[in-house]
């Protein structure tokens, strides 16, 4: 564990454990008797520093994927949607997996930014900004899948209400038109929210920057942010509402994407738990994705004294809820499925599981998304970054497995044995998964070199020495009282 | 700019070549969270108007040592959502549901809606249309808080007197400012300069224009 000073003023060392709970007393968020001006020194140094070698291998590895993506892009765009291996009766498979995948990935982002917010979970402040950059790197991966899947993807604007002197208009009832609001809503509130948050670091960064165009660049976008304290008024109020805003949206979002499924006919996607079902997925997803990103992150760019063992620990523990839930809707599905009477129901769950041609995709999932999380039970397990690390990759696996289970087990034996067939992907399609994720990690890349990674702003706000009167009581006024303001401890040694 | 500690030091002789700037407020340097509240609280009591702290984090309970009174961005929030949810009921409507031609002002625009009856269901209908309507509402909600937000603090402002302070840059990182403005009622060069400098600051500075 990191270690703290006792007492800010003295120099006597002492071992310092965040992951412990002590009734009554809040563990302290960050470690290592790191004041103002460290934080602002540890997380600006990622961005003025020259970057370490490993991230230049990164980028061109990512920036290598990202080509192959475009080059199957291009493939698909000269050619037509014939060079994936969708088609009757498995009309919908890489596209829309990996448009859901990505799509739940983001929903973390927006659940710590938003929802932990509203609960007032202060160690949100030290994951909170890669977080977002992930959502939205995640949305930008997810949208392209819809808009290519279209077909003709240069009449992709025909999804939007555009006034047009044929009268022609989309059809407002369809769950996939309400998917196109949800999904571009979503995209824009989560930007909204990314960019406001990062106004005053990008200003840390303008005021700290040596380079003449890092100083300009920088200035332009932090907008003349002084740190004004009427200014923190009304930013803290807006931030508040966007955080109102983006929660009812979040859960929205998912419940939209699983109506494209749930609204149909189809045996295994005609159910009523398919929204909870796909947000607490989602979150679980997501969080695996925080973690897989964290986790490196923490130890490549020095941030060990903000991200703390309990951070990881927090997140472990959400994984392993989230994970659990996921469970229940894989059990209850089975269960209402066997008690609906229904054959086809009845039949497509056999399939699924147990005779079908993907039932191994079946137990795949069920391995990784609901017996793997199980070791987050132990402690000890959960404090180990590397089993950490493993259990959060296996996670992602297993989400990316539930959506191919979702979608393909359903479509590939419906009711007519006649109108039954397989389906396996081109290498197209395989080449675009991969390259999308190259996508997602050059644009992540580009935002650890040239962005505040950690909301500098939000974390010192927490720290015990930004508490007016800290140490004080009786001189503090009622609103410094506030319990929601109480303080981080800075003291709290090792049981 | 010149320190004011000791203040000899701000007597700056003009010169006829050299264009004199114009002072447009004192900036005091604090650095710690409670002294620049305890200082807040007396310049707020002093009876100032247009003074400012600023600060690299939001303090909580400076609002009530600044008398900041609260913004009315919530309510323009509500605005921003009760018109997009007027406009999510009413689009739904017209691209589904009339066969309408726009009316009377608005005729020069080629904008005519389409009754799209499909599988028999009603034209338009509030449990098939609430998606769009709420994700509509949440759109215009959040613009509003944004762009709100950023017009009450009158931003993007590239250029601020403050920011050719050399220790100013500091305020996004770990120093506290209190700023207060020459344009003030109260404001007197020296009685305002002895009041910051009662409070205890590392250094009071003059702000040029």
């Amino acid at each position: 564990m990191a270690t703290i000073y006792s007492d800010p003023s003295s120099v006597i060392y002492r071992e310092i454990d965040n992951a412990i709970e002590i009734p009554g007393k809040r563990a302290p968020l960050v470690l290592g008797g790191r004041d103002f001006t460290s934080v602002t020194e540890v997380v600006t140094d990622v961005n003025l520093r020259p970057a370490p070698f490993g991230w230049y291998i990164g980028f061109g590895v990512s920036f290598v994927l990202f080509l192959l993506y475009v080059t199957c892009v291009f493939l698909l765009l000269t050619t037509g949607v014939g060079v994936w291996g969708n088609n009757q009766p498995v009309g919908w498979a890489f596209d829309i997996i990996n448009f859901v995948f990505w799509v739940g990935i983001g929903h973390a982002g927006t659940l710590i930014s938003a929802i932990l917010y509203l609960f007032r979970q202060n160690w949100r402040t030290s994951i909170n900004r890669f977080a977002e950059a992930m959502t939205i790197f995640a949305v930008v991966c997810a949208g392209l899948y819809p808009a290519l899947h279209v077909g003709r993807v240069w009449l992709a604007y025909w999804l939007f209400p555009i006034p047009n002197q044929m009268a022609m208009w989309p059809q407002a009832r369809s769950p996939l038109w309400w998917d196109v609001f949800a999904v571009s809503t979503y995209a824009t509130v989560s930007l909204l929210f990314w960019y406001v948050g990062m106004i005053p670091d990008l200003a840390t960064l303008r005021d700290r920057s040596k380079a003449k165009l890092g100083q300009i660049a920088y200035g332009i976008a932090s907008l003349g942010w002084t740190g004004s304290c009427r200014h923190w008024h009304r930013f803290e109020r807006a931030y508040l509402l966007l955080a109102a805003l983006a929660t009812p949206l979040v859960l929205s979002v998912h419940s939209v994407v699983s109506f494209d499924f749930a609204t149909s006919q189809l045996p295994g996607w005609h159910t009523t738990i398919l929204p909870p079902y796909f947000v607490a997925g989602a979150i679980f997803g997501g969080f695996a994705m925080v973690l897989v990103l964290a986790i490196p992150a923490r130890e490549w760019f020095g941030l060990k004294d903000l991200i703390t063992m309990r951070h990881l620990d927090n997140m472990a523990k959400i994984m392993l809820a989230t994970g659990m839930i996921v469970s229940y809707a894989y059990c209850m599905e089975i269960f209402i499925a066997w008690y609906s009477g229904v054959h086809y129901e009845q039949s497509l769950f056999q399939f699924r599981a147990l005779g079908g041609p993907y039932a191994w995709s079946f137990w795949a999932m069920m391995f990784c998304n609901a017996i793997a999380p199980q070791v987050l039970w132990v402690r000890r397990w959960r404090l180990n970054p590397w089993i950490l690390f493993l259990v959060a990759n296996i996670a992602n696996i297993g989400m990316w497995w539930e959506r191919f289970v979702i979608i393909v087990t359903s479509l590939n034996r419906d009711f007519i044995p006649g109108s039954w067939g397989l389906y396996w992907p081109t290498w197209i399609e395989c080449g675009m998964f991969l390259g999308s994720f190259g996508l997602f990690f050059t644009l992540f890349l580009l935002f650890c070199r040239f962005l505040p990674i950690v909301a500098m702003a939000e974390v010192k706000s927490v720290m015990p020495q930004a508490h007016p009167h800290h140490g004080e009581p009786h001189k503090q006024t009622h609103d410094e009282r506030r319990s929601d303001y109480s303080p981080d401890e800075g003291h709290h040694p090792k049981h | 700019m010149s320190t004011l500690n000791p203040p000899a030091e701000t007597v700056v002789a003009p010169s006829l070549d050299i264009e004199v700037p114009k002072v447009v407020g004192l900036a005091a340097e604090y650095d710690d969270v409670t002294a620049v509240t305890d200082a807040a609280a007396k310049v707020r009591d002093a009876g100032f108007k247009f003074w400012d702290v600023h600060s690299p984090f939001p303090i909580h309970g400076i609002d009530h040592a600044m008398g900041v009174r609260p913004t009315i961005l919530p309510w323009l929030v509500l605005g921003g959502g009760l018109t997009g949810c007027t406009f999510g009921i009413m689009m739904t409507a017209w691209i589904n549901a009339f066969e309408a031609k726009m009316p009377a002002p608005f005729d020069w625009v080629n904008l005519q809606g389409y009754q799209f009856l499909i599988s028999g269901k009603p034209l338009w209908s509030l449990p098939a249309s609430i998606p769009v309507i709420f994700e509509c509402t949440v759109l215009f909600s959040a613009l509003t808080t944004v762009f709100g937000m950023l017009l009450l603090n009158k931003l993007p402002m590239l250029y601020n007197p403050l920011f050719k302070l050399k220790n100013f840059r500091r305020a996004t990182s770990d120093r506290f400012f209190i700023v207060i403005d020459a344009g003030d009622p109260n404001y007197d060069e020296n009685k305002t300069l002895e009041l910051l400098r009662s409070t205890k600051p590392l250094s009071v500075e003059t702000v040029e224009d």
